[in-house]
Protein backbone atom coordinates (compact mmCIF):
# COMPACT_ATOMS: atom_id res chain seq x y z
CA UNK A 1 0.00 0.00 0.00
CA UNK A 2 1.25 3.13 -0.59
CA UNK A 3 1.36 5.94 2.04
CA UNK A 4 -1.81 8.09 2.19
CA UNK A 5 -3.32 10.46 4.75
CA UNK A 6 -6.98 9.45 6.78
CA UNK A 7 -9.42 11.52 8.20
CA UNK A 8 -12.54 11.21 9.20
CA UNK A 9 -15.74 13.33 7.81
CA UNK A 10 -18.25 14.86 10.02
CA UNK A 11 -20.73 15.75 7.68
CA UNK A 12 -20.91 15.64 4.30
CA UNK A 13 -19.93 18.96 3.52
CA UNK A 14 -16.79 18.49 5.37
CA UNK A 15 -16.36 15.02 3.60
CA UNK A 16 -16.78 16.77 -0.11
CA UNK A 17 -14.25 19.50 0.84
CA UNK A 18 -11.70 17.15 2.37
CA UNK A 19 -12.52 14.98 -1.02
CA UNK A 20 -12.04 17.69 -3.72
CA UNK A 21 -8.43 16.49 -3.79
CA UNK A 22 -7.71 15.02 -6.72
CA UNK A 23 -5.80 11.99 -5.36
CA UNK A 24 -8.64 11.87 -2.06
CA UNK A 25 -10.92 8.82 -2.36
CA UNK A 26 -14.07 7.95 0.18
CA UNK A 27 -13.33 5.00 2.26
CA UNK A 28 -16.93 3.20 2.84
CA UNK A 29 -16.72 -0.31 4.71
CA UNK A 30 -13.13 -0.26 2.67
CA UNK A 31 -13.86 -4.16 1.52
CA UNK A 32 -12.97 -3.43 -2.47
CA UNK A 33 -11.21 -0.38 -1.69
CA UNK A 34 -8.62 -1.54 0.82
CA UNK A 35 -8.05 -4.82 -1.30
CA UNK A 36 -7.10 -2.16 -4.17
CA UNK A 37 -4.83 -0.43 -2.15
CA UNK A 38 -2.92 -3.41 -1.11
CA UNK A 39 -2.81 -4.73 -4.62
CA UNK A 40 -1.86 -1.20 -5.58
CA UNK A 41 -4.33 -0.52 -8.30
CA UNK A 42 -5.56 2.07 -5.94
CA UNK A 43 -3.06 4.58 -4.79
CA UNK A 44 -5.27 7.47 -3.00
CA UNK A 45 -2.95 10.53 -1.84
CA UNK A 46 -5.55 10.92 1.22
CA UNK A 47 -8.96 8.54 2.05
CA UNK A 48 -11.66 10.60 3.51
CA UNK A 49 -13.82 8.26 5.80
CA UNK A 50 -17.23 8.35 5.27
CA UNK A 51 -18.23 5.73 7.10
CA UNK A 52 -19.74 7.82 9.98
CA UNK A 53 -22.62 9.67 7.66
CA UNK A 54 -26.08 8.95 7.42
CA UNK A 55 -26.54 5.45 7.85
CA UNK A 56 -30.46 5.99 8.47
CA UNK A 57 -33.50 4.01 6.63
CA UNK A 58 -36.15 6.43 6.29
CA UNK A 59 -39.72 5.28 5.22
CA UNK A 60 -41.18 8.32 3.89
CA UNK A 61 -44.97 9.26 3.57
CA UNK A 62 -44.83 8.89 -0.07
CA UNK A 63 -43.94 5.29 0.05
CA UNK A 64 -40.63 5.55 -0.73
CA UNK A 65 -37.91 4.62 1.44
CA UNK A 66 -34.52 6.70 1.47
CA UNK A 67 -31.44 4.53 2.54
CA UNK A 68 -28.33 7.10 4.23
CA UNK A 69 -25.16 5.90 1.99
CA UNK A 70 -23.24 4.84 4.94
CA UNK A 71 -25.90 2.39 5.65
CA UNK A 72 -24.35 -1.55 5.86
CA UNK A 73 -25.55 -4.18 3.62
CA UNK A 74 -26.97 -6.30 6.54
CA UNK A 75 -28.53 -3.37 8.29
CA UNK A 76 -30.36 -3.05 4.26
CA UNK A 77 -31.04 -6.53 3.78
CA UNK A 78 -32.33 -7.21 7.45
CA UNK A 79 -34.41 -4.04 7.44
CA UNK A 80 -38.59 -5.08 8.08
CA UNK A 81 -39.89 -2.14 5.10
CA UNK A 82 -37.04 -3.75 2.48
CA UNK A 83 -37.86 -6.78 3.22
CA UNK A 84 -41.60 -6.89 2.59
CA UNK A 85 -41.90 -4.19 0.36
CA UNK A 86 -39.26 -4.54 -1.87
CA UNK A 87 -37.52 -8.07 -1.53
CA UNK A 88 -35.89 -8.16 -4.37
CA UNK A 89 -33.06 -5.26 -2.90
CA UNK A 90 -33.29 -7.64 0.47
CA UNK A 91 -32.62 -11.34 -1.83
CA UNK A 92 -29.62 -9.13 -4.17
CA UNK A 93 -28.00 -8.28 -0.85
CA UNK A 94 -28.02 -11.54 0.81
CA UNK A 95 -27.07 -12.95 -2.82
CA UNK A 96 -23.91 -11.23 -2.46
CA UNK A 97 -20.32 -11.39 -0.70
CA UNK A 98 -20.09 -12.86 2.55
CA UNK A 99 -22.11 -11.92 6.08
CA UNK A 100 -19.02 -10.40 7.27
CA UNK A 101 -18.07 -8.65 4.11
CA UNK A 102 -22.52 -7.52 4.29
CA UNK A 103 -21.69 -6.73 7.58
CA UNK A 104 -18.68 -3.76 6.68
CA UNK A 105 -19.59 -2.66 3.59
CA UNK A 106 -21.89 0.26 2.88
CA UNK A 107 -24.80 1.06 0.48
CA UNK A 108 -22.39 4.18 -1.07
CA UNK A 109 -19.41 1.95 -1.75
CA UNK A 110 -20.97 -0.84 -3.31
CA UNK A 111 -22.50 1.72 -5.78
CA UNK A 112 -18.53 2.37 -6.81
CA UNK A 113 -16.74 -0.84 -5.80
CA UNK A 114 -14.67 -1.76 -9.30
CA UNK A 115 -15.01 -4.79 -11.78
CA UNK A 116 -13.46 -8.06 -11.01
CA UNK A 117 -12.20 -8.73 -14.21
CA UNK A 118 -9.00 -10.80 -13.62
CA UNK A 119 -6.94 -8.22 -15.48
CA UNK A 120 -7.42 -5.54 -14.28
CA UNK A 121 -6.29 -7.10 -10.70
CA UNK A 122 -3.51 -8.23 -12.26
CA UNK A 123 -1.06 -5.60 -11.98
CA UNK A 124 2.06 -6.81 -13.26
CA UNK A 125 1.29 -9.02 -15.42
CA UNK A 126 -1.76 -7.95 -17.58
CA UNK A 127 -2.74 -4.82 -20.20
CA UNK A 128 -5.95 -2.82 -18.92
CA UNK A 129 -7.28 0.11 -19.94
CA UNK A 130 -9.36 0.65 -16.97
CA UNK A 131 -6.25 0.29 -14.91
CA UNK A 132 -4.03 2.07 -17.58
CA UNK A 133 -5.99 4.00 -19.99
CA UNK A 134 -4.63 3.28 -23.33
CA UNK A 135 -2.62 0.67 -22.50
CA UNK A 136 -4.97 -1.96 -24.31
CA UNK A 137 -7.36 -5.07 -22.67
CA UNK A 138 -5.84 -8.45 -22.65
CA UNK A 139 -9.68 -10.13 -21.43
CA UNK A 140 -10.89 -9.52 -24.71
CA UNK A 141 -8.81 -12.32 -26.11
CA UNK A 142 -7.66 -14.01 -22.89
CA UNK A 143 -10.20 -16.29 -20.81
CA UNK A 144 -13.20 -14.07 -20.78
CA UNK A 145 -15.65 -16.61 -19.49
CA UNK A 146 -16.43 -13.93 -16.70
CA UNK A 147 -17.23 -10.79 -18.89
CA UNK A 148 -19.22 -8.97 -20.74
CA UNK A 149 -21.93 -9.74 -23.09
CA UNK A 150 -23.97 -6.86 -23.65
CA UNK A 151 -22.89 -2.96 -24.34
CA UNK A 152 -18.83 -3.51 -24.55
CA UNK A 153 -16.32 -1.50 -26.28
CA UNK A 154 -12.93 -3.10 -28.16
CA UNK A 155 -11.18 -1.00 -25.44
CA UNK A 156 -12.99 -2.98 -22.33
CA UNK A 157 -14.89 -6.00 -21.68
CA UNK A 158 -15.21 -6.04 -18.15
CA UNK A 159 -18.68 -6.44 -16.20
CA UNK A 160 -20.04 -4.74 -12.96
CA UNK A 161 -19.90 -6.69 -9.74
CA UNK A 162 -22.65 -5.60 -7.58
CA UNK A 163 -25.70 -7.44 -6.87
CA UNK A 164 -27.28 -4.74 -5.00
CA UNK A 165 -27.15 -2.08 -7.82
CA UNK A 166 -28.67 -4.64 -10.24
CA UNK A 167 -32.14 -4.31 -7.82
CA UNK A 168 -31.54 -0.85 -7.16
CA UNK A 169 -31.40 -0.24 -11.28
CA UNK A 170 -35.00 -2.72 -11.62
CA UNK A 171 -36.59 -0.83 -8.60
CA UNK A 172 -35.09 2.74 -10.45
CA UNK A 173 -33.75 4.06 -7.23
CA UNK A 174 -32.70 7.66 -7.31
CA UNK A 175 -28.94 8.48 -6.27
CA UNK A 176 -28.26 11.09 -3.97
CA UNK A 177 -25.43 13.20 -4.93
CA UNK A 178 -23.47 15.94 -2.87
CA UNK A 179 -20.29 17.60 -4.35
CA UNK A 180 -18.10 21.31 -3.58
CA UNK A 181 -21.10 23.13 -5.33
CA UNK A 182 -24.41 21.64 -4.51
CA UNK A 183 -26.47 18.87 -4.51
CA UNK A 184 -28.03 17.05 -7.28
CA UNK A 185 -29.72 13.16 -7.88
CA UNK A 186 -29.05 10.88 -10.99
CA UNK A 187 -31.40 8.07 -11.61
CA UNK A 188 -29.42 4.85 -10.47
CA UNK A 189 -29.35 3.32 -14.00
CA UNK A 190 -27.57 6.81 -15.41
CA UNK A 191 -25.41 6.26 -12.29
CA UNK A 192 -22.65 3.62 -14.23
CA UNK A 193 -21.50 3.99 -17.67
CA UNK A 194 -21.12 1.87 -20.31
CA UNK A 195 -16.90 1.51 -21.26
CA UNK A 196 -16.76 2.51 -24.72
CA UNK A 197 -13.37 4.63 -25.13
CA UNK A 198 -12.91 5.59 -21.20
CA UNK A 199 -13.34 2.00 -19.53
CA UNK A 200 -11.33 4.24 -16.51
CA UNK A 201 -14.38 5.76 -16.02
CA UNK A 202 -16.82 3.74 -13.91
CA UNK A 203 -19.60 6.58 -13.65
CA UNK A 204 -20.90 9.70 -14.44
CA UNK A 205 -19.95 11.29 -10.84
CA UNK A 206 -18.09 14.85 -11.11
CA UNK A 207 -14.26 14.34 -9.40
CA UNK A 208 -14.80 14.49 -5.51
CA UNK A 209 -18.63 14.11 -5.70
CA UNK A 210 -20.07 12.23 -3.03
CA UNK A 211 -23.07 9.88 -2.99
CA UNK A 212 -25.08 10.43 0.22
CA UNK A 213 -28.15 8.55 -0.12
CA UNK A 214 -30.23 5.97 -2.41
CA UNK A 215 -33.62 6.80 -2.38
CA UNK A 216 -36.60 3.44 -3.92
CA UNK A 217 -39.41 5.50 -5.13
CA UNK A 218 -43.01 3.67 -3.83
CA UNK A 219 -43.58 0.81 -5.73
CA UNK A 220 -46.51 -1.14 -5.08
CA UNK A 221 -45.63 -4.29 -6.96
CA UNK A 222 -42.01 -4.52 -5.73
CA UNK A 223 -43.59 -6.49 -2.95
CA UNK A 224 -43.95 -9.36 -5.68
CA UNK A 225 -39.97 -9.02 -6.71
CA UNK A 226 -37.48 -11.58 -6.38
CA UNK A 227 -33.72 -11.81 -7.34
CA UNK A 228 -31.92 -15.02 -8.55
CA UNK A 229 -28.46 -15.50 -9.40
CA UNK A 230 -26.06 -17.79 -11.36
CA UNK A 231 -22.29 -18.44 -10.10
CA UNK A 232 -19.92 -21.09 -9.95
CA UNK A 233 -20.92 -22.49 -6.82
CA UNK A 234 -23.69 -22.36 -4.50
CA UNK A 235 -22.69 -18.95 -2.27
CA UNK A 236 -20.30 -16.38 -2.04
CA UNK A 237 -19.48 -15.90 -5.52
CA UNK A 238 -19.59 -12.92 -8.03
CA UNK A 239 -22.52 -13.36 -10.26
CA UNK A 240 -21.91 -15.25 -14.13
CA UNK A 241 -25.63 -13.56 -14.46
CA UNK A 242 -28.38 -12.56 -12.45
CA UNK A 243 -31.78 -11.27 -12.69
CA UNK A 244 -33.72 -8.77 -10.69
CA UNK A 245 -37.41 -8.63 -11.71
CA UNK A 246 -41.12 -7.61 -9.67
CA UNK A 247 -44.00 -7.83 -11.25
CA UNK A 248 -47.63 -6.75 -11.70
CA UNK A 249 -50.26 -9.22 -12.81
CA UNK A 250 -54.05 -8.78 -12.90
CA UNK A 251 -56.50 -11.92 -14.80
CA UNK A 252 -52.88 -13.10 -16.07
CA UNK A 253 -51.96 -10.02 -17.89
CA UNK A 254 -49.07 -8.65 -17.17
CA UNK A 255 -49.74 -5.10 -15.87
CA UNK A 256 -46.03 -3.49 -15.20
CA UNK A 257 -43.28 -4.89 -14.78
CA UNK A 258 -39.69 -4.05 -13.92
CA UNK A 259 -36.20 -6.24 -15.02
CA UNK A 260 -32.29 -5.38 -14.47
CA UNK A 261 -29.60 -7.82 -15.33
CA UNK A 262 -26.29 -8.51 -13.60
CA UNK A 263 -23.05 -10.09 -14.69
CA UNK A 264 -23.77 -9.15 -18.33
CA UNK A 265 -22.26 -5.50 -18.55
CA UNK A 266 -20.30 -2.61 -17.62
CA UNK A 267 -23.57 -1.38 -15.54
CA UNK A 268 -25.93 -2.67 -13.89
CA UNK A 269 -28.24 -3.68 -17.00
CA UNK A 270 -31.72 -2.07 -17.07
CA UNK A 271 -33.67 -4.80 -19.33
CA UNK A 272 -36.23 -1.40 -21.12
CA UNK A 273 -37.14 -3.45 -24.12
CA UNK A 274 -38.20 -6.82 -22.14
CA UNK A 275 -39.98 -4.35 -20.43
CA UNK A 276 -41.76 -2.54 -22.87
CA UNK A 277 -42.21 -5.51 -24.82
CA UNK A 278 -43.98 -7.36 -21.71
CA UNK A 279 -46.49 -5.20 -20.52
CA UNK A 280 -49.82 -5.77 -21.38
CA UNK A 281 -49.03 -9.38 -22.80
CA UNK A 282 -50.14 -12.41 -20.88
CA UNK A 283 -47.97 -13.96 -18.38
CA UNK A 284 -46.88 -16.94 -20.32
CA UNK A 285 -43.70 -18.44 -21.02
CA UNK A 286 -43.97 -17.80 -24.83
CA UNK A 287 -44.30 -13.96 -23.86
CA UNK A 288 -41.59 -14.49 -21.36
CA UNK A 289 -38.85 -16.01 -24.39
CA UNK A 290 -39.88 -13.01 -26.77
CA UNK A 291 -38.92 -10.61 -24.40
CA UNK A 292 -36.00 -12.62 -23.74
CA UNK A 293 -34.86 -13.02 -27.14
CA UNK A 294 -35.52 -9.41 -27.61
CA UNK A 295 -33.13 -8.61 -25.04
CA UNK A 296 -30.43 -10.35 -25.75
CA UNK A 297 -30.62 -9.50 -29.34
CA UNK A 298 -27.94 -7.47 -29.51
CA UNK A 299 -25.57 -9.74 -27.12
CA UNK A 300 -22.20 -10.60 -28.31
CA UNK A 301 -20.34 -13.60 -26.98
CA UNK A 302 -16.51 -13.15 -26.61
CA UNK A 303 -14.88 -16.53 -26.97
CA UNK A 304 -15.75 -18.13 -23.36
CA UNK A 305 -18.47 -16.39 -22.42
CA UNK A 306 -21.32 -16.97 -25.20
CA UNK A 307 -23.09 -19.46 -22.68
CA UNK A 308 -24.08 -16.57 -20.88
CA UNK A 309 -26.55 -15.56 -23.80
CA UNK A 310 -29.10 -17.93 -23.10
CA UNK A 311 -28.17 -18.47 -19.41
CA UNK A 312 -29.38 -14.79 -19.19
CA UNK A 313 -32.47 -15.41 -21.02
CA UNK A 314 -33.14 -19.15 -19.36
CA UNK A 315 -32.69 -17.01 -15.64
CA UNK A 316 -35.16 -14.35 -17.19
CA UNK A 317 -38.19 -16.53 -18.16
CA UNK A 318 -37.28 -18.71 -14.95
CA UNK A 319 -37.90 -15.59 -12.83
CA UNK A 320 -40.65 -14.49 -14.22
CA UNK A 321 -42.15 -17.72 -14.28
CA UNK A 322 -41.52 -17.99 -10.80
CA UNK A 323 -43.35 -14.33 -9.95
CA UNK A 324 -46.12 -15.48 -11.89
CA UNK A 325 -47.09 -18.45 -9.80
CA UNK A 326 -46.81 -16.58 -6.53
CA UNK A 327 -48.83 -14.08 -7.87
CA UNK A 328 -51.47 -16.73 -9.19
CA UNK A 329 -51.22 -19.05 -5.54
CA UNK A 330 -51.75 -15.17 -3.87
CA UNK A 331 -54.33 -14.40 -6.18
CA UNK A 332 -56.58 -17.34 -5.15
CA UNK A 333 -55.55 -17.48 -1.46
CA UNK B 1 -9.51 7.12 21.90
CA UNK B 2 -7.90 3.45 21.51
CA UNK B 3 -9.81 0.54 20.03
CA UNK B 4 -10.37 -1.75 22.78
CA UNK B 5 -9.19 -5.70 21.97
CA UNK B 6 -10.78 -8.50 24.10
CA UNK B 7 -11.02 -5.64 26.77
CA UNK B 8 -7.56 -3.99 26.51
CA UNK B 9 -7.55 -0.51 25.39
CA UNK B 10 -4.79 -0.19 22.09
CA UNK B 11 -3.95 3.34 20.67
CA UNK B 12 -4.58 3.14 17.29
CA UNK B 13 -1.51 2.93 14.95
CA UNK B 14 0.29 5.98 13.85
CA UNK B 15 0.02 4.70 9.91
CA UNK B 16 -3.44 4.40 8.86
CA UNK B 17 -2.17 1.78 6.34
CA UNK B 18 -1.94 -0.74 9.03
CA UNK B 19 -5.11 -3.48 9.01
CA UNK B 20 -6.82 -4.61 11.91
CA UNK B 21 -5.68 -7.99 11.18
CA UNK B 22 -1.60 -6.53 11.54
CA UNK B 23 -2.74 -4.36 14.42
CA UNK B 24 -3.74 -7.80 16.55
CA UNK B 25 -0.86 -10.08 15.13
CA UNK B 26 2.29 -7.93 14.29
CA UNK B 27 1.56 -5.36 17.22
CA UNK B 28 -0.09 -7.14 19.63
CA UNK B 29 1.18 -10.50 18.90
CA UNK B 30 -2.62 -11.81 18.95
CA UNK B 31 -1.67 -15.01 16.97
CA UNK B 32 -5.12 -16.48 16.70
CA UNK B 33 -6.80 -14.54 13.56
CA UNK B 34 -4.98 -15.75 10.78
CA UNK B 35 -3.76 -13.84 7.24
CA UNK B 36 -5.30 -16.66 4.75
CA UNK B 37 -5.69 -14.55 2.10
CA UNK B 38 -5.12 -11.15 3.14
CA UNK B 39 -7.83 -10.39 0.67
CA UNK B 40 -11.68 -11.14 2.14
CA UNK B 41 -11.80 -14.54 -0.07
CA UNK B 42 -11.59 -17.30 3.06
CA UNK B 43 -12.30 -15.74 6.33
CA UNK B 44 -9.37 -16.68 8.98
CA UNK B 45 -9.51 -13.23 9.78
CA UNK B 46 -12.71 -12.79 10.72
CA UNK B 47 -13.14 -11.65 14.54
CA UNK B 48 -16.09 -9.39 16.59
CA UNK B 49 -16.96 -6.45 16.48
CA UNK B 50 -18.63 -4.89 20.05
CA UNK B 51 -18.87 -8.40 21.03
CA UNK B 52 -21.25 -9.46 18.24
CA UNK B 53 -20.86 -8.01 14.81
CA UNK B 54 -18.51 -10.49 12.53
CA UNK B 55 -15.92 -8.76 10.22
CA UNK B 56 -13.13 -10.24 8.22
CA UNK B 57 -9.99 -7.77 9.74
CA UNK B 58 -7.64 -8.05 7.40
CA UNK B 59 -9.82 -6.00 5.03
CA UNK B 60 -10.09 -3.34 7.53
CA UNK B 61 -8.08 -0.69 8.55
CA UNK B 62 -7.20 -0.42 12.03
CA UNK B 63 -8.05 3.62 12.24
CA UNK B 64 -11.68 2.61 11.32
CA UNK B 65 -12.09 0.87 14.46
CA UNK B 66 -11.29 3.63 16.73
CA UNK B 67 -13.39 3.83 19.61
CA UNK B 68 -14.70 0.40 18.77
CA UNK B 69 -14.68 -2.94 21.09
CA UNK B 70 -12.75 -5.88 18.82
CA UNK B 71 -13.45 -9.48 20.07
CA UNK B 72 -10.75 -11.96 18.34
CA UNK B 73 -10.41 -15.84 19.20
CA UNK B 74 -8.26 -15.03 22.51
CA UNK B 75 -11.01 -13.09 24.09
CA UNK B 76 -14.06 -15.18 23.53
CA UNK B 77 -13.23 -17.37 26.05
CA UNK B 78 -13.86 -15.95 30.00
CA UNK B 79 -11.32 -16.57 32.92
CA UNK B 80 -9.25 -19.54 31.18
CA UNK B 81 -11.77 -21.07 30.01
CA UNK B 82 -13.02 -22.59 26.82
CA UNK B 83 -16.13 -20.62 25.03
CA UNK B 84 -19.35 -23.25 24.52
CA UNK B 85 -18.45 -22.98 20.83
CA UNK B 86 -14.97 -23.53 21.37
CA UNK B 87 -15.88 -27.00 23.31
CA UNK B 88 -18.28 -28.11 20.59
CA UNK B 89 -15.68 -27.68 18.39
CA UNK B 90 -13.46 -30.29 20.08
CA UNK B 91 -16.00 -32.30 20.72
CA UNK B 92 -16.96 -32.86 17.27
CA UNK B 93 -13.65 -32.74 15.26
CA UNK B 94 -14.71 -29.56 13.28
CA UNK B 95 -11.27 -28.81 12.11
CA UNK B 96 -7.93 -31.02 11.18
CA UNK B 97 -5.00 -28.43 11.03
CA UNK B 98 -6.94 -25.86 13.05
CA UNK B 99 -6.08 -22.95 10.68
CA UNK B 100 -9.06 -21.33 10.44
CA UNK B 101 -10.84 -22.55 13.43
CA UNK B 102 -11.01 -19.34 15.15
CA UNK B 103 -12.51 -17.37 12.10
CA UNK B 104 -14.94 -20.59 12.07
CA UNK B 105 -15.68 -19.57 16.08
CA UNK B 106 -15.75 -16.31 15.76
CA UNK B 107 -17.86 -16.09 13.00
CA UNK B 108 -20.19 -18.04 13.98
CA UNK B 109 -20.81 -16.23 17.41
CA UNK B 110 -21.83 -13.53 14.82
CA UNK B 111 -23.54 -15.71 12.80
CA UNK B 112 -26.12 -16.64 15.98
CA UNK B 113 -26.72 -12.98 17.31
CA UNK B 114 -27.55 -12.67 12.87
CA UNK B 115 -29.93 -15.12 13.27
CA UNK B 116 -31.37 -14.21 16.61
CA UNK B 117 -32.37 -10.71 14.79
CA UNK B 118 -33.85 -12.66 12.47
CA UNK B 119 -31.67 -11.42 8.92
CA UNK B 120 -32.77 -13.61 6.21
CA UNK B 121 -30.25 -15.13 4.30
CA UNK B 122 -29.53 -16.39 0.76
CA UNK B 123 -31.50 -19.79 1.29
CA UNK B 124 -34.21 -18.28 3.36
CA UNK B 125 -37.89 -18.85 1.68
CA UNK B 126 -39.96 -16.36 3.67
CA UNK B 127 -38.39 -12.82 3.86
CA UNK B 128 -41.13 -11.64 6.17
CA UNK B 129 -40.40 -14.18 8.23
CA UNK B 130 -39.80 -13.02 12.23
CA UNK B 131 -37.98 -16.28 13.25
CA UNK B 132 -35.53 -18.58 11.13
CA UNK B 133 -34.73 -21.72 11.96
CA UNK B 134 -31.14 -22.95 12.23
CA UNK B 135 -31.23 -25.86 9.20
CA UNK B 136 -28.24 -27.51 7.91
CA UNK B 137 -28.27 -25.07 4.33
CA UNK B 138 -29.07 -21.90 6.62
CA UNK B 139 -26.01 -23.12 8.58
CA UNK B 140 -23.79 -23.85 5.72
CA UNK B 141 -25.04 -20.47 3.60
CA UNK B 142 -24.30 -18.31 6.42
CA UNK B 143 -20.99 -19.67 6.96
CA UNK B 144 -19.95 -19.82 3.54
CA UNK B 145 -17.45 -16.79 4.39
CA UNK B 146 -15.45 -19.36 6.12
CA UNK B 147 -13.02 -21.77 4.14
CA UNK B 148 -11.34 -25.00 5.46
CA UNK B 149 -9.01 -26.87 3.13
CA UNK B 150 -9.10 -29.50 5.50
CA UNK B 151 -12.62 -29.91 5.00
CA UNK B 152 -13.86 -30.42 7.97
CA UNK B 153 -17.29 -29.23 7.32
CA UNK B 154 -19.10 -31.90 8.52
CA UNK B 155 -17.75 -31.62 12.11
CA UNK B 156 -17.80 -27.67 11.88
CA UNK B 157 -21.90 -27.85 10.74
CA UNK B 158 -22.53 -30.32 14.06
CA UNK B 159 -20.78 -28.17 16.23
CA UNK B 160 -22.28 -24.78 15.18
CA UNK B 161 -25.93 -26.64 14.58
CA UNK B 162 -25.29 -28.23 18.03
CA UNK B 163 -24.32 -24.89 19.93
CA UNK B 164 -27.13 -22.35 18.66
CA UNK B 165 -30.01 -24.80 17.85
CA UNK B 166 -32.10 -23.08 20.77
CA UNK B 167 -31.24 -19.11 18.62
CA UNK B 168 -33.92 -19.05 16.60
CA UNK B 169 -37.17 -20.88 18.41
Amino acid sequence: MTPFTFARAADAAQAVALGAHPQARYLGGGTNLVDLMRETIEKPASLVDVSGLSSTIEERDDGSLLIGAAARNTAVAEHRAVRTRFPVLSRAIVAGASAQIRNMATVGGNLLQRTRCNYFYDDEGSRCNKRTPGQGCDAVDGFNRIHAILGASPACVATHPSDLCVALAALGAIVHLQGTTGTRTLPLTDLHRLPEDHPERDTMLAPGELITAIALPALDFAAQSTYRKVRDRASYAFALVSVAAALDIEDGTIRDVRLALGGVAHKPWRAWRAEELLKGQPANTDAFMAAADAELHDAKPLRDNGFKIDLAKRTLVAVLGSLTQQATKGASA
Amino acid sequence: MPITINGSPTPVPDDPRVSLLDLLREHLHLSGAKKGCNQGACGACTVLVDGHERILSCLALAVQYEGRSITSIEGLGANGALHPLQQKFVDHDGFQCGYCTPGQICSAVGMAAELKRGVPSNVTADFAAEVIALTPDELRERMSGNLCRCGAYNGIVAAIGEEYAEVAR
